[in-house]
């Protein structure tokens, strides 16, 4: 996978950047002709064709484990070695508990949480009655608050995260199909807007690390294609789930900017754009991550 | 204090007599270290799982003491004999003075 | 992060001064003691004991290791450049099917790891495995 680092310095642009020393050595696994297949039986499509809109970005995209040691891509072969299954289980507890005022539980309109399967890889979708593009946690809340008289978790709660891991792990396999068309459009074009502004002191955009940059080293980590195919993510370096926005966050705070919020109409629009820079790979959540 | 802790444990449902199986073990636990500052520049104390015990039948498998750079939602794999049909307890002891406790049966063909 | 240019190259001063006496030797003492008083002291045989672990570990706070000394009744793993050194010690039973045991644990920073069994005979046997440990990219 020489080609990919054709034009990595033509495409370096500011000091930021120059300061932040991409080391373009090791290029990671990529191209080892690794699998993974979790429990031996879930196949995942860690690496494929990019989607149409990345015909000329991309040769392939990849799934982030690629670029993890192969320690870490270990932990997430089987539900017992993966810590964030702990947490999906625990979600399927509250899946059956009735919560608010109208006496429901999630089962009481969705059954089982497998009944669930096709969400997380169809989501964020738009939303006809609200008129707008509804996250898995956005979801979640309007359950929590419409169907169920309940108060909404928070967007990045740890019940939120769990619940998330639940409804990501019950559609583990399936392939990334987010709608980028029709009413989501204008959504979708404004996370590419995201995507593709530089922010911060730093005056980074996603692209810059994640786009022109992947499969190099920043500091002595492996940069992804950043796809959000496997979250939540239980992260190695906090030792819990992580969300996409979390992480959305926790980018652009790097950057030294300030940062939009979790569950922001920003952080939602960027969501929909990324999640459909992945269309191809698979559900993977909860993932392990570094 | 630790909120949540599950444990899990992976045991085969059966076994030939004297047989060694592969047993796994996870519990959901912090392992705060007692090393970490919080943001006001306070030591948080100390909260870790300090001891897990493995037992078949009464007669002990494993027994570890655990300090704190075991990592978070502590791990273990070992092996234990299965000299007749019984059940297997896990026992892990937290700091907080809490205990939790899991079982798994083998059967003996 | 709020840290000022000045407060950065100070506290990394300090830190790299710190790294090059205090702690190194105050460890160095303190893995020593730990290791003495599990062995009493007695000499320690090298072979007879595997210990598995990452040449270079992902991240710190989550790295798997695999010890295995067959026959041994006890093995205790060391990190010696933790605050703590002493990381568990396995004591095997009656049913214990091997004197084997994987866990996870955490490295702060690239240091050795220790694991010493005692057998029934009251020996010694111990292994050891540099690990390097990664510094993260941005973290996030």
């Amino acid at each position: 996978m020489v080609t990919i680092k054709k034009n990595r310095l033509g495409l370096m642009g500011g000091a930021a950047v120059a300061a932040l020393a991409f080391a373009g050595t090791a290029m990671a696994d990529i191209g080892d002709n690794e699998s993974l297949v979790v429990n031996g039986e879930i196949e995942m499509v860690i690496e494929t064709d990019p989607p149409e809109h990345l015909q000329g970005v991309f040769d392939r995209i990849y799934s982030g484990w690629v670029f993890r040691s192969d320690e870490t891509q270990a932990m997430q072969a089987d539900d017992f070695e993966n810590p964030g299954m702990i947490f999906a289980d625990q979600a399927r507890e509250a899946f059956d508990t009735v919560m608010g005022s109208e006496g429901n539980s999630c089962a009481t309109c969705h059954e089982n949480p497998e009944s669930l399967a096709d969400v997380r890889s169809t989501y964020p979708v738009w939303d006809e009655e609200h008129g707008t593009v509804q996250t898995v946690e956005l979801q979640v809340n309007e359950c929590m608050t419409e169907r169920m008289g309940a108060e909404p978790y928070g967007y990045d709660s740890q019940e939120m995260r769990n619940m998330s891991a639940l409804i990501s792990s019950v559609g583990r396999g399936r392939i990334i199909n987010v709608a980028m068309d029709g009413p989501a459009q204008e959504t979708w074009e404004q996370g590419r807007e995201i995507y593709y502004t530089r922010y911060g002191l730093l005056e980074l955009s996603c692209a810059n690390c994640h786009e022109q940059n992947y499969g190099n080293n920043i500091r002595a980590d492996h940069l992804s294609q950043g796809q959000i195919n496997a979250f939540p993510a239980y992260r190695l370096r906090n030792a819990q789930l992580n969300s996409v926005h979390g992480r959305f966050r926790g980018c652009i705070r790097d950057t030294r900017a300030e940062t939009f919020a979790v569950g922001s109409p920003e952080f939602v629009a960027l969501e929909l754009y990324v999640a459909t820079r992945g269309n191809g790979l698979t559900v993977e959540g909860p993932s392990i991550r570094n | 204090m630790a909120e949540n802790v599950t444990p899990r444990v992976r045991v085969p449902r059966e076994a030939s007599a004297g047989e060694t199986v592969s047993i796994r073990t996870l519990i959901s636990h912090p392992m705060e270290s007692g090393q970490r500052r919080d943001s006001d520049g306070n030591v948080i104390p100390r909260s870790i799982i300090n001891r897990f015990v493995c037992t078949f039948n009464g007669e002990t498998v494993v027994d570890v003491t655990i300090e704190p750079s075991v990592s978070t939602n502590p791990y273990f794999q070992f092996d234990a004999v299965v000299p007749e049909s019984g059940t297997f307890t896990f026992i892990w002891y937290d700091d907080d003075g809490s205990v939790y406790e899991e079982t798994a049966d083998i059967a003996v063909n | 992060m709020t840290f000022s240019r000045r407060q950065f190259v100070g506290t990394a001063l300090t830190a790299a001064v710190a790294l090059a006496v205090g702690p190194g030797i105050a460890r160095a003492e303190l893995v020593d003691d730990a290791i003495n008083a599990f062995t009493g002291g007695a000499d320690m045989e090298t072979g007879g004991i595997t210990l598995i672990a990452p040449e270079i570990a992902e991240n710190g706070n989550t790295v798997p290791i695999e010890v295995d000394a067959p026959g041994a009744e006890s093995i205790i793993i060391f990190a010696a450049g933790n605050p703590n050194p002493s990381v568990a010690t396995f004591n095997f039973g009656a049913l214990a099917g091997s004197a084997a045991v994987s866990t996870r644990i955490r490295l702060a920073g690239e240091q050795e790891v220790i694991a010493i069994a005692r057998m029934p005979d009251g020996t010694f046997k111990m292994a050891r495995q540099n690990v390097r440990v990664t510094i993260g990219g941005c973290g996030g």
